[in-house]
């Protein structure tokens, strides 16, 4: 395994599980890490517009969270305080929320055999289920599938968790050299030679560089997010897209959508606007102190969905890549890492192989 | 939204001497501190308290009172002084974010000077979360602000030139300690600094006095203390401690911590400017040029964020940047700067001729950088132990602050790690066997003290 | 915990702390009025266990108390006035609509 963020440890975890003896080589304390960035929610209602494929897969995972919380609770002691109660998007125009309208109507005509049910609810009938919105709030879509965890506890349970089930795990080790060949790789890190017959690469925007290594292919990106985060709150609000109080009480006021590169820095303007938005949607928080902010870069890619593949030169090489590695995460430590063990990726992932990106180069 | 040349953060003596002095020379400075009046921690309050207190005044000796000749420079100055206005953020462009009493404002500096001083390393012992806990400085923040003095029972421990200052200001002022612990110095290695110490001015004299001063007041002083514990149901009701082959047990109602100070880096942290790790007074500090230049172009630090130095030094240091803002902002020539600069050099060395002494023979002990007792609370916010700390980075590997950060909440409080970084830092270390510096330290963003969502929404940006 | 040198006498002011009217020196900050009584100025909201100002400087933010209303201020960091309501923080801080 190359990558210790949450895709990286929940395969690691899924793969240590089902008793496969796995390494997972990590970076250092200081890394790009989209890991400890995010916030935390496990978001169905807005995933897969036009792409059943995702919003299948997306729904899975999100089906599969309690057994994983119940799981990584049990055999590391660390409870990532999973909860699923249905999730508001919360729109300050008449354009936002019926934007939702129609894109959840596309979901759930897509939905198929698995029931998708939302609802629209004007001012008058969210204030009534989340009254401390403000004036300025036109509605809000809900759905009763999106829930939510303490992202760090969940990476700390699931490096807890590869630990326990007994796999090595090696920080500070940055990969050198990829060498590979079909069910034979050898990986170099921090001086040391790894070799084993099959390699998950889960490195985030680091695969970009390493996946040509193994065969595999990686057009990633990093889209910037910045988050601020209050002081501990007495319980005030429920799950909200944007707004989330954490199960300890600090709220997050997310999240900015920024082309910035590889620059992870914050910067007052976007968090000023963020704020605006948080204030608008909540009065309430005006007068609450923020103590922290912090940037993060997600790793997307060209069309925003996941990478999933098998090397078709090297086999034995996986790829796995997106930016929900929460909301995926019980998608990746069950039915990714058991297709890995088995060798086969199933044919519903075949639709996030990256040969969707090769495209004529002629015009 | 207004402009300066040169914004100032923090009005101790780096803070008072370099705005004094860039006034002087032409530049437009303002000065922006949290405390109601200028003086910094030191020079607490010195003015009201000269004017108001004169018993109190000459109670806090000669350094204190020193302080007055520098608040009148810089009253005269010319330089602004906004007092309790608290700096959140200064972005890429020096432009320097705070909140005071009208609400949140910013200020567009040209140069900017980060002298935002020391803090007093943590202390963390069992116990030490307490009501009835606090630490020396604040007694004498106390002392110098407010006229209060402790009331009760009271045992100052740990060692540093304060713990004795506040036993000796105690003292005059007519509180009698129950004891003063001392935890282990390191009398044989800081010898041979002894006679560089020595030759500088002062140190030896005043240090040698407040030694006799306590020692003839009769109060125990006992030196050599190991194993300090607090305990009490609810507050602090015992003092606990092996000193002389033995556990012993003091009854008290107020005890006070001490071990030292450590540069306030959290605003330079949050620039992202260069650090390193500075293994004679165990702490970080930024890397900075003689002029006080950081690695950020246009940001400047002076005194003890730069590193403890003391407020002499602090003064030369806050003068010297004054003189290379001023000159990167092609008001003086570099000849004129240099010219300038000479006496305050001078005068800085014969002040750093003190630190290697007093560095070796308080470097605070193993058992207070890296607490052994596993339920010693070290972040104080978040009360997360020693024990847990150290777990998490044997069994779980945790390579450094910021993924235990991210593990454990440890830093995430309100204080941001000010209470605890050093702490996290040295139990990694020790527990991966790996040194301070590789361990590293928590990355600091702003907002670097806290501030409303509505003071952010309403920003002038 | 705390009491003033008798030399020092100033303009007194009253405040109400946790809801009983005390009269201090008029250059106290609050975290210093309520050092002169028990000093206890907050229940974590981790484990609810007692604190009180420790570092007096505005760095260690365990002053935290509601004053005039306002929840999580750093008493440490402001002056006394007359009439200033000063009470514990208990837990978390509750939000006002």
């Amino acid at each position: 395994m190359i990558g210790g963020g949450l895709v990286g440890a929940a395969i690691g975890y899924g793969l240590a599980r089902q008793g496969l003896k796995v390494t997972l080589l990590d970076e250092g304390d200081v890394a790009l890490r989209a890991a400890r960035g995010n916030f935390g929610l496990v978001w169905v209602q807005s995933k897969g517009p036009g792409v059943p494929e995702y919003q299948h897969w997306t729904r899975l995972s999100s089906d599969r969270w309690p057994g994983l919380a119940a799981e990584l609770r049990e055999t590391t002691g660390v409870d990532c305080a999973h909860e699923r109660r249905g999730g508001f998007a919360i729109c300050l125009t008449e354009d936002e929320l019926e934007q939702r309208r129609q894109m959840l109507e596309v979901l759930r005509r897509q939905a198929g055999a698995v029931e998708f049910e939302y609802e629209i609810l004007d001012h008058g009938a969210l204030a009534r289920r989340v009254p401390l919105i403000g004036p300025e709030v036109v509605g809000a879509s809900y759905t009763p599938y999106d829930g939510a965890v303490h992202p760090l506890y969940l990476l700390r349970a699931l490096h807890a968790g590869l630990l326990r089930h007994g796999a090595r795990y090696e920080p500070n080790a940055r990969v050198n050299a990829v060498h590979a060949a079909p069910h034979d790789f050898r990986i170099e890190a921090r001086g040391t030679a790894h070799a084993a017959p099959r390699l998950v690469l889960a490195a985030g925007l680091g695969s970009r560089e390493l996946a040509p290594l193994a065969g595999l292919h990686a057009p990633l990106r990093p889209v910037r997010g910045q988050i601020l985060a209050t002081e501990r709150v007495a319980p005030a609000i429920p799950l909200t897209q944007k707004i989330r109080q954490m199960s300890e009480g600090a709220l997050l006021i997310g999240d900015s959508f920024e082309e910035a590169g590889y620059d992870d820095s914050t910067a007052p303007q976007v968090l000023s606007a963020l704020a605006a938005r948080a204030v608008r949607t909540f009065p309430f928080l005006r007068e609450v102190q923020l103590v922290r902010s912090w940037a993060a870069l997600r790793v997307m890619s060209p069309d925003g969905l996941p990478i999933y593949e098998q090397s078709a030169r090297f086999p034995g090489a996986f790829l796995a890549s997106c930016h929900s590695g929460v909301t995926l995460a019980a998608a990746h430590a069950y039915p990714y890492a058991e297709a890995v063990a088995r060798g086969a990726l199933p044919d519903e992932l075949a639709r996030f192989a990256s040969r969707r990106f090769d495209v004529p180069k002629a015009a | 939204m207004s402009a300066a040349d040169l914004v100032v953060i923090g009005a101790g003596p780096a803070g008072l001497a370099a705005a004094a002095s860039a006034a002087g020379l032409g530049l437009a400075t303002q000065v922006l501190d949290e405390q109601p009046e200028p003086g910094g921690q030191i020079f607490r309050e010195i003015e009201r308290v000269a004017a108001s207190h004169p018993a109190l005044f000459s109670l806090l000796g000669e350094d204190y009172g020193a302080g007055l000749e520098l608040l009148g420079r810089f009253r005269a100055s010319g330089a602004r002084h906004l007092p309790r206005a608290t700096v959140w953020q200064i972005d890429d462009e020096r432009r320097v974010y705070y909140r005071h009493a009208a609400g949140a404002a910013s200020i567009q500096a040209r140069q900017v000077l980060i002298a935002t001083g020391a803090l007093e390393r943590p202390v963390p012992v069992p116990g030490w979360t307490l009501p009835g806990v606090m630490s020396c400085g604040a007694a004498q923040t106390l002392l110098k602000s407010a006229a209060l003095v402790p009331d009760g029972r009271v045992v100052l421990a740990g060692s540093g030139p304060l713990l004795l200052l506040v036993a000796v200001q105690l003292l005059r002022a007519g509180i009698r300690p129950a004891a003063v612990l001392e935890t282990p110095i390191q009398r044989f290695a800081a010898l041979r600094h002894l006679p560089r110490f020595a030759a500088a001015p002062g140190y030896l004299n005043k240090g040698l006095a407040m030694l006799r001063e306590l020692r003839a007041s009769g109060v125990p002083f006992r030196r050599g203390v190991r194993g300090l514990a607090v305990s009490g149901a609810g507050r602090a009701e015992a003092v606990r401690y092996d000193w002389r082959g033995r556990r012993r047990e003091q009854d008290v109602d107020l005890v006070l911590l001490h071990q030292g100070l450590a540069p306030n880096l959290n605003l330079a942290l949050s620039l992202r400017c260069e650090h390193l790790w500075d293994e004679s007074q165990r702490c970080f500090r930024p890397r900075l040029d003689p002029w006080g230049a950081c690695s950020v172009p246009g940001v400047w630090i002076a005194g003890d964020g730069g590193g403890i130095a003391g407020a002499r030094a602090a003064e030369c240091s806050g003068a010297l940047a004054a003189l290379a803002a001023a000159c990167s902002l092609g008001r003086i020539s570099k000849h004129e700067r240099d010219a300038r600069a000479k006496p305050f050099l001078r005068e800085r060395e014969r002040h750093l001729a003190a630190r290697a002494f007093l560095d070796t023979l308080y470097r605070p002990p193993a058992e207070i950088l890296a607490p052994s007792e596993p339920r010693t609370v070290v972040c104080r916010c978040e009360e997360v132990t020693a024990g847990e700390i150290r777990r998490l980075a044997t069994e779980q590997d945790c390579p450094g602050p910021n993924q235990m950060k991210a593990f454990t909440r440890c830093g995430m409080g309100p204080c941001q790690g000010r209470l605890c970084g050093l702490t996290v830092t040295e139990l990694i270390a020790e527990s991966r066997n790996i040194s301070p510096a590789e361990a590293g330290y928590y990355r600091i963003r702003p907002p670097v003290k806290p501030v409303t969502v509505g003071d952010l929404a309403e920003l002038d940006v | 915990m705390f009491r003033r040198l008798p030399e020092t006498a100033a303009q007194p002011v009253t405040v109400v702390i946790d809801g009983r009217p005390v009269r201090v020196p008029f250059d106290l900050t609050a975290a210093a009025a309520v050092l002169i009584g028990d000093g206890i100025t907050r229940t974590t909201p981790v484990s609810g266990s007692p604190r009180a100002p420790y570092c007096m400087m505005g760095v260690c933010f365990d002053c935290l108390m509601e004053i005039d209303g306002v929840p999580n201020t750093q008493a440490c960091m402001v002056p006394v006035a007359e009439g200033m309501r000063i009470n514990r923080q208990v837990g978390a801080r509750k939000v006002r609509s």
